[in-house]
């Protein structure tokens, strides 16, 4: 084999410009390929980050048909004493869990003795909040970041609902809410902070303490409107939500996973979510997944179509080589593995270049430390990173490729008739 | 003892609808340690001949026999197989591997056709490189050698492997007289140092002269071979 490998280098030294420019081609290809995956997912893990920890939780729980009316923010479908005891416990149980918080949520008229407007409000428990979407605190652009990140009494903001009423942090608002029975009740609130918004559900909601939630809408008995869980990793989002659908649900989930349809389960009186379920950004990371997969079928096109090209122009030059060399004996699997030893280093002399150089172009991206806007966001910092995981795939999937596209005219070359090879002009 | 054996050999062309017959009932017999030559004037069939003792090419008609065995009967990786073993070949455009040395281009038949252990290689290849007078010229490449030298190479890779037989077809047409004969010269030396059959086929007439058994084709039939040298046959 080490006799085939040596006589293969040779052969592609011999033709050095073609070798050159094939390698160069598929070079390329795996540069933009990596560098595409490692800023894409970059950005989309960013863009998922900021959902997950500044809003949403990796997953949330519902009653049963909540979410279907979750812009009318549904008083009457909020989850008993009961279910959420049962939810708390089956968090609790789980390993994988690392905090979650009861949120209640209420649509509010929202008065600074001047004017009037609407406002989605989530009563909730702060430290829970915080440990459940650590991002939150870090929105607060005006206000105390001192203690606690809400007091009883007090109330955070929307930055568009602040600038537009004209409050500023201290002043004092009125809530105005109906509750379940359709009576109506008011509360001053101190604000607290002012909050930056985000994309995306809930990026424009305020906060309470969820006491003062429960107090405005004179609930009799602690209901929940939602609980949002936080993973430890990210990762298992997919077998948590299995495991707390089959477990809150009574069925597995069949949905609700990253890009797809909301998850719903069945006999339990509640329901789990996905952050992807609840987030339009969800279609925007298939989108980038879509693209990812395109850009990849592109890389496969070139590596198949060069080397093919290259391999059939190896063939077609070395007739009279290929005739003598089988007339002498050569085996017929020795021709054909000697062509597909070109091809392969080919492949594996363009991905092996083309790797280093992603390597170090990924590493001089997170040194340059490049800004970008993102909805609201501004100035967010593109970390491009790429698994190992990845790299093998992509890697693995051109050298696949290289060996693939060789084998045709390797074939070729190992079916040959010697003697209409040797009389080849 | 007979190493090839032809009994009413024929091989037809066919292109489309039409045949063309190359070799119209041939019967020859060549003996062992014996230095043959085919004569005959182009087209009359020594390539074609040539191509079917060393199995690169099926008869369509009678029976062939080279060192025991009917080639017509191998399938392809049978009679690729067969002629690594037992033949080695020498062509009219000496056919080395552009991108090996003159040392690679010997050793090549050896490690690409039979497996022989890097030592024993080298040993033969040592002996071969001195025995066709090339010791100095092992690490060139075929471009930088002349014609003569570059035959020279492959009347050594012809027999690294021990082969039996050694076809040559026109092995002296590229090249001048001078060195065609000493060409020639060589490979009968070798045929006395080694013990190997040699046939090569030639329409220069000087260059048959030096054939110990010529058979003259014409039109694809062989005439009465003239023996010049019993020696040959021993």
């Amino acid at each position: 084999m080490l006799n085939v490998l040596k006589i293969a280098v040779r052969n592609l030294a011999r033709f050095g410009r073609r070798t050159v420019l094939t390698s160069t081609l598929i070079t390329l290809g795996i540069v933009s390929v990596l560098l595409f995956v490692a800023v894409a997912g970059s950005f989309k893990a960013m863009m998922i980050g900021q959902f997950t920890d500044a809003v949403l939780g990796h997953l949330e729980v519902h009653r049963r048909g909540y979410v279907a009316s979750i812009d009318n923010l549904p008083l009457n479908l909020n989850m008993q004493p009961a279910m959420v005891e049962k939810v708390e416990q089956a968090l609790e149980k789980s390993g994988a869990v690392e905090a979650y918080s009861e949120r209640i949520k209420l649509g509010a008229m929202f008065s600074n003795f001047t004017e009037t407007t609407s406002i989605r409000v989530n009563g909730i428990d702060p430290a829970k909040e915080a440990a459940t979407t650590p991002l939150l605190p870090g929105r607060m652009i005006d206000g105390s970041k001192e203690g606690a990140l809400l007091n009883p009494g007090e109330i955070l903001i929307p930055a568009l609902l602040a600038r537009g009423m004209k409050v500023k942090t201290g002043d004092t608002i009125v809530l105005v809410a109906t509750n379940r029975d359709g009576s109506v009740n008011g509360k001053t609130f101190v604000v607290r902070g002012i909050l930056e918004s985000v994309s995306g559900p809930s990026g424009r909601d305020g906060y309470i303490r969820i006491e003062d939630a429960r107090n405005l809408l004179r609930m009799t008995q602690p209901e929940i409107s939602e609980i949002a869980v936080r993973l430890k990793d990210p990762a298992q989002l997919d077998s948590v939500y299995e495991q707390l659908s089959e477990e809150l649900t009574g069925a597995p989930g069949s949905g609700g996973k990253p890009g797809g349809m909301a998850g719903k389960g069945g006999g339990g009186g509640l329901e789990v979510h996905t952050w992807a379920a609840l987030s339009p950004f969800s279609n925007i990371a298939n989108m980038i997944d879509l693209l990812t997969v395109f850009i990849k079928i592109m890389l496969v096109s070139i590596v198949l179509i060069s080397i093919l090209n290259v391999m059939m122009m190896a063939v077609y030059e070395r007739i009279r080589e290929i005739g003598t060399i089988a007339a002498i004996g050569t085996p017929p699997r020795r021709i054909l593995s000697l062509f597909l030893t070109e091809g392969l280093l080919l492949g594996l002399g363009g991905t092996v270049l083309g790797t280093a150089i992603s390597l170090v172009a990924i590493y001089a991206l997170n040194i340059w430390k490049v800004t970008f806007n993102f909805g609201m966001q501004q100035g967010l910092v593109l970390s491009p990173a790429i698994g190992a995981k990845d790299v093998a795939i992509i890697a693995g999937m051109v050298v696949l490729m290289a060996l693939l596209a060789s084998l045709q005219p390797a074939w070729k070359a190992s079916r040959m008739d010697p003697v209409r090879a040797l009389g080849h002009v | 003892m007979t190493l090839i054996r032809a009994e009413g050999l024929f091989k037809t062309y066919r292109t489309g609808e039409v045949e063309v017959p190359a070799v119209k009932g041939v019967d020859f017999a060549i003996e062992a340690r014996s230095f043959v030559a085919f004569v005959g004037p182009s087209g009359s069939g020594k390539s074609t001949l040539l191509n079917m003792i060393g199995c690169l090419d099926h008869p369509t008609g009678g029976t062939l026999t080279v060192i025991d065995t009917d080639v017509g009967t191998l399938d392809r990786r049978a009679a690729a197989e067969f002629r690594g073993r037992h033949i080695g070949f020498i062509f009219q455009d000496f056919n080395l591997i552009p991108v090996l040395t003159v040392y690679e281009n010997i050793e090549y038949p050896l490690i690409m056709v039979q497996d022989w252990p890097e030592q024993k290689r080298r040993k033969q290849i040592a002996r071969l490189l001195e025995a066709v007078g090339m010791s100095g010229q092992a690490d060139k490449r075929p471009d930088q050698i002349s014609g003569g030298q570059k035959q020279r190479v492959a009347v050594a890779r012809a027999l690294a492997t021990d082969a039996q037989l050694v076809l040559a077809d026109e092995p002296t047409a590229n090249l001048d007289h001078d060195t065609a004969y000493r060409v020639i010269e060589l490979m009968k030396k070798m045929r006395d140092e080694l013990g190997t059959t040699f046939v090569f086929s030639t329409h220069d007439p000087k260059i048959m002269g030096e054939a110990e058994v010529v058979f003259t084709l014409e039109d694809g039939k062989l005439r009465a071979p003239s023996e010049k040298s019993a020696a040959a046959h021993a």
